[in-house]
């Protein structure tokens, strides 16, 4: 099988006809020459045509760089499109992430890519729009605000046999029309001048458009990036170091050579590598290279416990306040009662079920890539710096990927893939293995979260002090990957922290909220960290929700009617979410926990909010907990969601299913396993996820404000799960977790007395 | 190198590869059939599922030689898009995925349990699918869509020539 690319000059002709035949990115292509305009930001952003084509038969194709990492924002960002232009859902092909044909829209993540992307291509599609109705005044003879505009046919108002469509006006040609953008990235500014249509009129944004992807998925003929095969290509393997900063001091080459097929040891730097005809052989070789390693220089603290002391510990680097009001200190000193309580979050995997893979053709000075990476501009530059060619001559072309959940961002393989094709002078395919992608993918970092909270004689919160201790959430997105470190790119800085504070949406009097950043080792280590769907948000919302509750408890009061008095004017929408979650799950009004129930199953219901830029969800889980092995099964979650501006509503539906579910595998099973020397978590036996058999029910109610801009749903409703889950098990058997995963171990502890908050730090 | 002959989605294929190479392998590089994924080569997640001899098997772990002379079905055996099988019609009309990559193993493993078990519990297809690993979360999704099949008129199958 061969790929290629569609050029631009070939859809205004129509002859992309394949791709949009099928209507669905990534189809099975075929190999034509590529028009390349390359800059490093991409194409233009001030020239209509970057962001769209018309075609001679009325096919639209949208170019962007906000990539589709399996939550389908490609078929709601096409919603956005036909909506303005005013063509059939049918006539959009989305033509995602190749660097060659995109404007540089920013790396995909955060759950931005409808709040920040979605506006730049309505932006876009408005001034098309425009400029088509412009070419049908002059063709139809009427003035544009007597034109109607409908299936991408323009007709004059009160005499539709008058009409010329889209493909007519502009098939086949580009538009050479000038529009207004200022600003980069997610923050390009995309003709603010252009009126846009009134969501009042929307006929196709807001409905369940469905995914354009799902069709071909389902029957084998969707292009993964897994699935890219280009003429001459060999096979790859990365050979990574046992233990954590370990280098390869002998390397015997002739441990292979009795494997048919092996074509190159491809060593550069600390980097390690096999090239071999076949896929087997590059496998094999990989497992059978005799290297003989350099004893680790650095350790890591031996097991999660030394983990948490290291983090309380160790001298911060940096330390940011989140919203600050009054003095905390002085009002917990004055307090009638104080609850205190630590709270743990761990190591935990992104855990993608397709490992990294990356098809690398270096020829000379250039560069073509396949992958699957959240940032194609940002991998760009990375995969140019390491070979060192300037940023343009490397091409990078998305292919979908396997769900990663922030993985990706730093994609890696890309730039093994490159080393390796650099070495061979041949395209090389690398395809990491189970063990690499679960050692050696960048992890969530651990979180220490200690509350302290202030209540005076009538039960009011009048003190709150949040303090958190944790890892950056990133020192992979901005600094080199794996391949550059190994081959000595040094990092240049310490890595990334985020935001500051327990994101909590409560008016206390008195509050303060700082987060500590930890210095954390930055040489090549299975134990570095990026940023794992909705980064440090779970155990903010864990600890802030958790310590919430145990307060309404030890007052004894209904915890929604408790969290009530503190949620305020400006909360309205927080409000409207907890009313409607509680609501929905038939919330019996009464304080925790339940009485202690007779039999060895107890059942109970907690409650949690979040936010997250901007989007506001409320849960309610209920769980059932087995007294005598501890283990916890939750039955139900009921979640509220508000992101503003619904596009895709049947879309949404399915990301907060994935995102309870898969925050009820974290909350319940996920801990990373490592001890001093690297991680032993290398399969999904030593890091089980949920299956089938602890799925809950998931219920919702979903919140659309046609008014409002879009905001996320990728991550916001994961953020409360684990804290509703750990106050339902409070209602149910009166103890608290103060550690995630609550695991059945866990939980009898907690149960016999010996609970985590024993434990604490 | 071994010559090799695999019956598969209906037709003889002959392949020239190394006899310990196993099937996904030989699937997906030498016969172009990329429907089952490689997730992690130990048996453990389902994404290489392929059914052989009306069972499934993890064609990451199964050599390429202990399939000769076996009946074997890919996700492309099933039906396209053009033309798909009423489970995939069926996940399709759920919109049972999202990254889609372990759909393979779930359209594959509810093939084999519909063939055994034609109107399944949802208990039953929980048990049929506990084995195959889901990242993204759409297992409601998947057994709604699976439920979905199971009531989808069997005039809906696509006609599939095995010979």
């Amino acid at each position: 099988m061969e790929t290629r690319t569609i050029s631009r000059r070939e859809i205004l002709k129509g002859t992309g006809a394949l791709i949009v035949s099928f209507n669905f990115f990534g189809a099975i292509p075929q190999i034509l020459a590529q028009s390349a305009n390359p800059s490093t930001a991409g194409l233009p952003a001030t020239s209509l045509d970057s962001w769209l084509a018309v075609a001679q038969d009325g096919n639209v194709t949208v170019f962007t760089s906000k990539v589709d990492l399996g939550t389908g924002t490609g078929t709601a960002l096409g919603q956005i499109v036909a909506e303005e232009l005013d063509v059939p859902i049918s006539k959009i092909t989305m033509d995602i992430g190749d660097t060659d044909k995109t404007v540089d829209q920013g790396r995909t993540s955060a759950s931005r890519t409808l709040e920040k992307g979605g506006p730049q291509l309505r932006q876009a599609a408005a001034a098309a729009r425009q400029e088509l109705l412009k070419l049908a005044s002059a063709r139809l003879g009427a003035p544009v605000d007597h034109l109607t505009v409908n299936d991408g046919v323009v007709s004059v108002a009160g005499n539709l046999a008058k009409n010329v469509s889209y493909g007519a006006l502009i098939g086949g040609r580009q538009f050479n029309a000038r529009i207004t953008a200022t600003g980069d990235g997610w923050d390009i500014n995309v003709a603010p001048e252009v009126h846009a249509k009134n969501p009042k009129d929307y006929k196709i944004v807001g409905t369940p458009v469905p995914r354009f992807d799902l069709p071909p998925k389902l029957t084998g003929e969707f292009m993964y990036a897994h699935e890219v095969r280009i003429p001459g290509m060999l096979h790859g393997r990365v050979v990574r170091p046992p233990v954590i900063n370990s280098k390869p001091s002998s390397v015997d080459a002739d441990s292979i050579k009795h494997i048919p097929g092996i074509v190159k040891v491809v060593q550069d730097g600390n980097f390690l590598g096999v090239v071999a005809q076949t896929e087997w052989a590059a496998i094999q070789a990989a497992r059978s290279l005799k290297v003989i390693w350099s004893a680790p220089a650095t350790k890591f603290p031996a097991n999660p416990e030394e983990m948490y002391a290291y983090l309380k510990n160790t001298k911060s680097f940096v330390e940011r306040t989140g919203a600050e009001k009054g003095n905390a200190a002085s009002a917990l000193a004055q307090a009638a009662k104080t609850f205190e309580a630590t709270y743990r979050w761990p190591y935990q995997m992104h855990g993608m079920i397709g490992p990294s893979c990356a098809v690398a053709d270096v020829r000379g000075d250039k560069a073509t890539i396949w992958a699957g990476s959240q940032a194609p501009f940002i991998t760009r530059k990375g995969v140019a710096t390491l070979l060192g060619i300037p940023e343009t001559n490397v091409h990078f072309i998305y292919r979908g990927a396997s769900g990663c959940y922030g993985r990706l961002e730093p994609d890696d393989s890309p730039e093994d893939a490159a080393l390796m094709s650099r070495a061979v002078g041949k395209p090389v395919r690398v395809q990491w293995m189970r063990e690499d992608e679960h050692g050696w993918e960048p992890k969530g970092p651990p979180q220490l979260i200690t509350v302290r909270a202030g209540v005076d004689a009538q039960g009011k919160i009048t003190a709150w002090d949040y303090a958190e201790r944790t890892l950056p959430w990133t020192d992979a997105r901005l600094s080199p990957m794996l391949a550059s470190r190994q081959t000595g790119i040094k990092p240049d800085e310490q890595g990334v922290f985020l935001g500051g504070g327990d994101g909590a949406a409560y008016n206390f009097e008195n509050r303060k909220a700082v987060s500590s950043g930890i210095p954390w080792m930055m040489n090549p280590n299975p134990l570095r960290t990026c940023n794992l769907r909705a980064p440090y948000s779970s155990a903010r919302c864990f600890a802030t929700e958790c310590h919430v509750d145990e307060i309404a408890a030890g007052l004894s009061v209904d915890p929604v009617e408790f969290r009530l008095r503190y949620l305020g004017d400006d909360s309205t929408r927080v409000i409207a979410v907890l009313l409607a979650a509680t609501k929905k799950a038939g919330w019996q009004t009464r304080p925790s926990p339940l009485p202690a129930s007779a039999g060895s199953v107890a059942t109970g219901r907690g409650v949690a909010v979040s936010g997250m830029a901007g989007t506001v969800v409320a849960q309610v889980a209920e769980v059932e907990v087995d007294k005598s092995t501890g283990k916890v099964t939750v039955k139900r979650v009921t979640v509220a969601h508000d992101c503003g501006l619904i596009v895709n509503p049947d879309g949404l539906r399915n990301q907060i299913e994935g995102n309870v579910i898969q925050g009820v595998s974290r909350g319940l099973m996920e801990e990373v396993q490592y001890d001093s020397t690297g991680v032993k978590s290398l399969d999904w036996r030593s890091y089980p996820i949920i299956t089938f058999a602890d799925i809950p029910d998931v219920d919702m109610v979903l919140i659309d404000h046609p008014g409002m801009p879009s905001l996320g749903a990728g991550e916001a409703s994961t953020i409360a799960v684990a804290a509703a889950i750990a106050n339902a098990v409070f209602d149910a058997v009166g103890v608290r977790l103060h550690e995630v995963p609550f695991t059945p171990q866990r939980v009898l502890s907690a149960l016999n007395g010996k609970g985590s908050s024993d434990r604490r730090v | 190198m071994a010559r090799i002959t695999l019956k598969v989605n209906g037709k003889l294929r002959v392949v020239d590869t190394d006899s310990t190479t196993p099937l996904l392998y030989v699937l997906r590089n030498d016969l172009g059939l990329q429907g089952p994924k490689f997730g992690c080569g130990l048996s453990q997640c389902g994404a290489c599922t392929v059914i052989m001899d009306g069972k499934t098997v993890r064609s990451c772990s199964v050599p390429v030689t202990a399939a000769q002379n076996r009946e074997i079905t890919t996700l492309e055996g099933l039906g396209s898009v053009a033309a798909p099988h009423r489970l995939q019609k069926a996940f399709i009309d759920e919109q049972a995925g999202q990254c889609g990559y372990c759909l393979n193993g779930m359209v594959m493993n509810a093939k084999v349990l519909l063939d055994k078990n034609p109107s399944p519990t949802s208990t039953e297809i929980k048990q049929a699918l506990n084995g195959v690993l889901c990242r993204c979360a759409s297992h409601l999704r998947i057994i709604r869509a699976i439920q979905r099949a199971v009531n989808a008129d069997q005039s809906d199958l696509p006609i599939i020539n095995y010979r």
